[in-house]
């Protein structure tokens, strides 16, 4: 048996357009990628605190860190290829941890893809898609998390530069990061004093600190001081005062991703507790004919699929141009609830086993906790559906 | 250079797999299919060549519905064209039948140069196809590769057995078959299975290639299985009581076994 791999249960909701033949074979690809060149290193990632580079390169070579991104920046399919990916980078072994690792141009590199100039696109969105650099995005500082509108981090014009004093954490593969496309104020107060600005790292002013979280450890997370950097103002990406739109553009996205990530973990958590429940004798018989463990599990199994199959369905609207802000905040939330859920139970199920370091659901207990406060918290979330359900007034 | 590749869509062997009850062939219904791993391994060699050289790459296979997975996952790999040879009375043919069927459809290629397979499938298991190939289209076949090169018209290959490393070289066209040891077969790439869509497959009946019912399937083999059985649990085995001299007993198991 190959490492990480269990039976899949109800892996595949077999609907189309996510299970078409194509899909399927990049199921397939991502699995074995998975199995063969994530799986044995992950606790060694996980212990070194980062992903080496080699393994964005090969994810370039396999084509799918460019899912989701425009051919005319070196991409190629499409969203829901991407989402294809999230799902079973997790369903095979991997990790939330490691989705946020090796794809942080997700969130990184589309603004540039989408209004940077050609010169922005060259430079950083094609070595990224391919696997040689690795980008990362600056908003939240220490002062300033979802409201955007308030961060304080300066750019002021200075001939053909922008010189640029603040501060950004909890920046997601800060510490390797190559570039940081990052939200300056290049204006007032307020959302239209936003731009956003491609920051390289080795540019004298820069200075990363990394910081240690309760999960996603093979995800390095750093804080970023900007002293004095001294930027080309060619680097801004589309107009100055574009920054808030551009950000807020990119959000739907990455609430989804992160209730992908979500809903997969859970599934995966259902399948290792299946094949823990059928393996682990106690008191002469396997844990799965106990009824107490049987509706657990059963329990466990309809949340996973109940939450997967709401937010595929939010999925396609979003991807097909529907106004879905508030099922997105759904979606989000209701994947992150049943995430939560599983996650325990499934610790709770591998009892002491559970609570070991190396061993699977562990890793998924641990990183499941960041799912409800990265990318808009829990209560964010629910403030953008109440603010939409008539209360006021 | 023309270059076949042999494929087969086997039960994935990590899958239960079994035979059917009726006519005791095996119940490909019952497992997940996939494409045997021996059989990428041929098709990255057949891909080296031609990103070496020149070269045209075809996937030949025979089998029901269901291959064209196989098919379209060795074209994702980068293969040029495929050929399924897809034929009701095919079924239940063994392996000099399935050898008949292949060396037609070889013919129907044009001019092969070099036809390459895995040197055993992990379900029927005869490992005996690139042999029997060789005989029936005059070739010579060069078995068990662990290292291919073809150059100048000839095949040369290195054989690992228990032995020691034999030299093998042959000229072309020869049939070759690869041993697990001769490469780290590539994934297809996002690309790879875009493209591998708009490849072009040709199906073929056995009338396609000049054969007759009776030649093949159950009929026109020569090998058939009257019956089968489960392999047997494991048995108890042999316990050694250790009094302080486990170690040598162990010892004089094993020597006994021949096994030291």
């Amino acid at each position: 048996m190959r490492a990480g791999r269990v039976r899949r249960v109800t892996a595949t909701l077999q609907t189309r357009p996510w299970d078409t033949e194509e899909r399927r074979e990049l199921r397939a690809l991502v699995r074995r990628f998975t199995e063969r060149e994530v799986v044995p290193s992950l606790p060694e990632w996980e212990d070194a605190g980062a992903l080496p580079r080699e393994l964005h390169r090969r994810a370039g070579e396999l084509g799918l860190l460019a899912l989701g991104f425009p051919e005319a920046a070196g991409g190629e399919g499409g969203h829901l290829d991407s989402a294809t990916v999230t799902e079973e980078l997790i369903l095979a072994g991997g990790s939330s941890g490691l989705v946020a690792g090796l794809f942080t141009h997700g969130i990184a590199a589309p603004h540039i893809a989408l209004h940077g100039s050609p010169e922005l696109v060259d430079r950083f969105v094609r070595p990224t898609l391919r696997g040689e650099l690795i980008g990362s995005l600056g908003i939240t500082e220490p002062g300033t998390g979802s409201d955007v509108a308030a961060i304080t981090t300066r750019a002021v014009r200075d001939g053909d530069d922008y010189v640029v004093t603040g501060a950004k954490t909890f920046i997601t593969s800060g510490t390797r990061a190559d570039f940081v496309t990052t939200a300056v104020r290049t204006g007032g107060p307020g959302h239209r004093g936003v731009s956003l600005l491609v920051i390289e790292t080795d540019r004298p002013g820069v200075h990363r600190t990394a910081l240690r979280k309760m999960g996603w450890h093979c995800s390095d997370t750093a804080t970023i001081s900007l002293d004095e950097v001294r930027v080309p103002a060619s680097n801004l990406v589309g107009p100055e005062g574009s920054g808030f739109r551009q950000i807020m553009e990119r959000f739907g996205s990455e609430r989804l991703s992160l209730a992908v990530q979500a809903s997969a973990t859970a599934q995966r958590c259902v399948e290792l507790t299946i094949a823990w429940a059928r393996q682990r004798e106690t008191f002469g018989a396997p844990l799965a004919t106990r009824q107490v463990v049987r509706h657990r599990i059963a329990q466990m199994a309809r949340r996973a699929t109940v939450a997967r199959t709401y937010v595929r369905d939010v999925f396609l609207r979003w991807e097909a141009g529907g106004e879905v802000v508030t099922e997105l905040a759904m979606a989000k939330n209701q994947a992150v609830e049943a995430c939560d859920w599983v996650v325990d139970q499934a610790v709770q199920l591998h009892g002491g086993a559970g609570y070991l370091h190396g061993v699977e659901v562990e890793r998924h207990y641990r990183d499941a906790r960041i799912l409800g406060i990265g990318g808009g918290t829990n209560e964010i979330m629910d403030e953008v559906i109440a603010s939409r359900l008539g209360l006021d007034g | 250079m023309n270059i076949v590749v042999l494929i087969k869509q086997v039960p994935d062997t990590w899958s239960e797999r079994k035979l059917s009850d009726g006519d005791k062939t095996l119940d490909r219904a019952s497992s997940d299919a996939v494409l045997d791993e021996i059989n990428e391994r041929a098709v990255e060699e057949a891909l080296k060549i031609k990103e070496a050289g020149d070269a045209e790459v075809t996937i030949l296979t025979a089998g029901p519905d269901r291959a064209t997975d196989a098919i379209r996952k060795a074209l994702s790999m980068g293969a040029d064209k495929a050929v399924h040879v897809n034929d009701e009375a095919i079924h239940g043919s063994d392996a000099i039948a399935t050898a008949k069927v292949l060396a037609k459809a070889i013919g129907t290629v044009g001019d092969v140069d070099l036809v390459l397979a895995g040197n055993e499938a992990t379900d029927g298991r005869s490992g005996a196809m690139a042999g029997m190939l060789g005989e029936l289209l005059g070739w010579p076949s060069l078995t068990h590769a662990n290292e291919l090169t073809v150059e100048n018209g000839t095949a040369k290959a290195k054989r690992e057995t228990d032995e020691g490393t034999s030299d093998l070289e042959a000229s072309l066209p020869a049939v070759v078959s690869v041993g697990e040891k001769i490469n780290e077969p590539r994934y297809p790439s996002f690309k790879g299975i875009m493209a591998a869509k708009k490849k072009p497959v040709t199906t073929l009946g056995i009338a396609d290639l000049g054969l007759d019912a009776s030649e093949v399937g159950l009929a026109g083999s020569l090998v058939q299985v009257d019956s089968f059985a489960p392999r047997p649990p494991k048995s108890g085995g042999q316990k050694v009581e250790d009094e302080g001299d486990g170690g040598a007993k162990i010892a004089e198991y094993l020597v006994g076994q021949k096994l030291i």
